[in-house]
């Protein structure tokens, strides 16, 4: 059964139709690649996911479950994390206190409660070596490299145990040695059975990575292939419109 | 084929420097170091060794005793001052706040009765004791903080324009409520414990030694250790740091980014009432321009003790050893016989200099 189903989803902006009856699925441990030009809907469409904002029209089910998401929040009780582009990290914080930011660990006596920072730091360290990564728990953001802040925006994810994680642009401003840094963190998200949707522009990496690609343009899905049913060329066509999808 | 092959041994090589670079954590001697306060630490020791020498007055008890006493009442505000800059933001209306809270402590303590508050409150005993002014001291605080985190978090103004309203609007407010009297005349036996709050030493007990520390200092060292801990140990200290970091990473995470930003200004008014608190205490008088131009030597504290201003720095401990230099440097200039007109001078150019060392050392970190 899919992880998560889209049906018909629809966005309306007052008169700019964003959305225009998008469907669909993701089963777990499944990685999706999202693409389309620049103002093609991939965006509004993880955001709607994401619970930014609801849907004109449409349904959105987990497990087969209806749902319906006011606020970011409720969509990660539901299993939803979402990595954002400009990765959301605090430069002056180290990597343990931005994986648990928010949901820090704490421990007290009563009504008196402190950070227990051995605890975070160790499952900050738990998680990294899950995901295979380099990253030091007491390292200031600040000081890591592009790949390794990727790893504490997903290190991130992972501490709720979500069915579905959200990336939007990962790999668009790091060098190409981070690039397959990022891509194995990917890799390691779908051992663990959970559904990837990525959104990029970047062709190799959707390539490299993901089972199925999802092409947009226009607000409308035009294609969703499997990646070994499909090539780049073709891709680009679908996406500039030289090709029309069925 | 060869430019990937290329590509690829750069990579390699690029792994392992970056790795060496990885395993490498900071030792304590290094992050020592990089610290400003430490460097204030310095400089404060060489101050006081040179005078020491220099000036014997100036290592007598009596000095000590005055002086730690001095920077107390600034130490409060710096230590308050601290959450806001640590959030990016900042306060200028804790000098006029410490006239407001002053005038209210007075006006509580005051003998005679005011002629705009009703029959019943000039005439009951409880109205005028020494709690209620301490108390309503602090609740005059704690509203103008409220105002100014209302806001600047909720309503979204910049802080700077806020807090430059109220220090306008406070100090007038001071000035209409003691209908632009000096209160002194007040009521013997509650003034009395009032006025041993600020005015007193070693909190009324004997120390060993006979050795003396004002009420306020030890105040003031009390409240580092307990600002110090709340940084480090809880979430709201936490989250402080991250909203200084970055607001919106903070707010996309789950931190409740308004209501934490309302509590560092109510806590930096609230800092700021204690100070007036304890300046009305020792000075045995309520004047309504009190604390006038203290918002820059609080400020000036924070930033010389290493506070960022664009926010997501700064420690307790900075604030307290900020605030130190700042009053031995004016107390050294005063001994050494330097004209009290070119202190300023000195204060701003340290205000200035602490900045650029910000910036040195921000530069090294990138």
């Amino acid at each position: 059964m899919p992880v998560l189903e889209l049906q018909g989803i629809t966005k309306h902006f007052g008169a700019i139709h964003a959305l225009t009856g998008v469907d669909m699925s993701l089963e777990p441990g499944e990685a999706l690649g999202l693409m389309g030009d620049n103002g093609a809907g991939k965006s509004t469409l993880v955001k709607i996911i994401a619970g930014n904002f609801p849907p004109t029209g449409g349904e959105i089910r987990i497990d087969g479950q209806p749902v319906q998401f006011s606020k970011p929040v409720e969509a990660r009780e539901k299993g939803i994390e979402i990595v954002y582009q400009d990765l959301a990290l605090c430069n002056n914080l180290t990597a343990a206190a931005n994986v648990f930011l928010g949901r820090e660990i704490k421990s007290g006596i009563g009504p008196i409660r402190w950070l227990n920072h051995a605890a975070m730091v160790k499952r900050a360290g738990q998680l990294f070596a899950e995901l295979k990564s380099e990253t030091r728990p007491r390292h200031l953001v600040r000081q890591m490299s592009g790949g390794q802040r990727q790893a504490v925006a997903i290190a991130r994810t992972r501490l709720s145990n979500p069915k579905i994680v959200l990336m939007d642009e990962p790999t668009a401003a790091i060098s190409v040695r981070q690039v397959a840094e990022v891509l194995d963190l990917i890799r390691r998200l779908r051992e663990h059975g959970i559904g990837v949707v990525l959104i990029s522009h970047r062709m190799p990496d959707v390539f490299a990575v993901c089972d199925r690609v999802m092409v947009m343009r226009r607000g409308r899905k035009v294609a969703d292939k499997m990646i070994k049913d499909s090539s780049p060329e073709e891709v680009t066509g679908l996406i500039t419109g030289a090709i029309h999808g069925g | 084929m060869a430019v990937e092959t290329h590509v690829s041994v750069g990579q390699e090589a690029a792994s392992l420097a970056d790795a060496g670079l990885d395993t490498r954590e900071k030792s304590l001697l290094e992050r020592t170091f990089g610290n400003q306060a430490f460097w204030v630490t310095v400089a404060l020791a060489v101050i006081c060794g040179v005078m020491s020498y220099w000036e014997p007055v100036f290592a007598t008890e009596d000095n000590f005793f005055n002086i730690t006493r001095n920077f107390a009442f600034i130490g409060v505000m710096a230590l308050g001052m601290t959450p806001v800059i640590i959030t990016g933001g900042i306060d200028l209306s804790v000098g006029s706040t410490m006239g407001l809270v002053a005038i209210v402590c007075g006006l509580v303590l005051l003998k005679q009765p005011i002629d705009y508050m009703p029959d019943w409150w000039n005439a009951a005993t409880w109205t005028h004791s020494w709690w209620m002014a301490v108390m309503l001291g602090l609740l005059a605080g704690a509203l103008v903080g409220w105002v100014n985190g209302v806001l600047i978090a909720f309503v979204g103004l910049p802080p700077f324009v806020v807090t430059l309203g109220m220090l306008s609007a406070v100090r007038s407010l001071a000035v209409i409520l003691s209908q632009n009297r000096m209160l002194y005349a007040f009521r013997p036996d509650q003034a009395a414990t009032f006025k041993q709050i600020g005015g007193g030493e070693n909190f009324g007990m004997a120390l060993v030694g006979g050795f003396r520390l004002s009420n306020p200092f030890l105040i003031l060292v009390i409240l580092t250790l307990a600002l110090g801990l709340v940084l480090k140990m809880s979430s709201w200290g936490r989250h402080i740091l991250a909203i200084g970091g970055n607001e919106q990473a903070a707010n996309l995470t789950g931190v409740p980014v308004k209501r934490v930003k309302v509590g560092a200004y109510v806590l930096c008014s609230l800092s700021a009432a204690l100070a007036a608190i304890l300046s009305v205490g020792w000075s045995g008088s309520a004047n309504n321009s009190l604390g006038q131009s203290y918002e820059l030597l609080a400020i000036a504290s924070a930033v010389i003790g290493g506070a960022n201003l664009m926010g997501g720095e700064g420690t307790a401990y900075g604030a307290f050893i900020g605030s130190a230099l700042i009053f031995v440097i004016r107390n050294s200039l005063l001994m050494a016989g330097v004209d009290s007109n070119w202190q300023g001078l000195f204060v701003g150019a340290f205000i200035v200099l602490a900045v650029v060392l910000e910036k040195v050392r921000g530069r090294r970190r990138e």
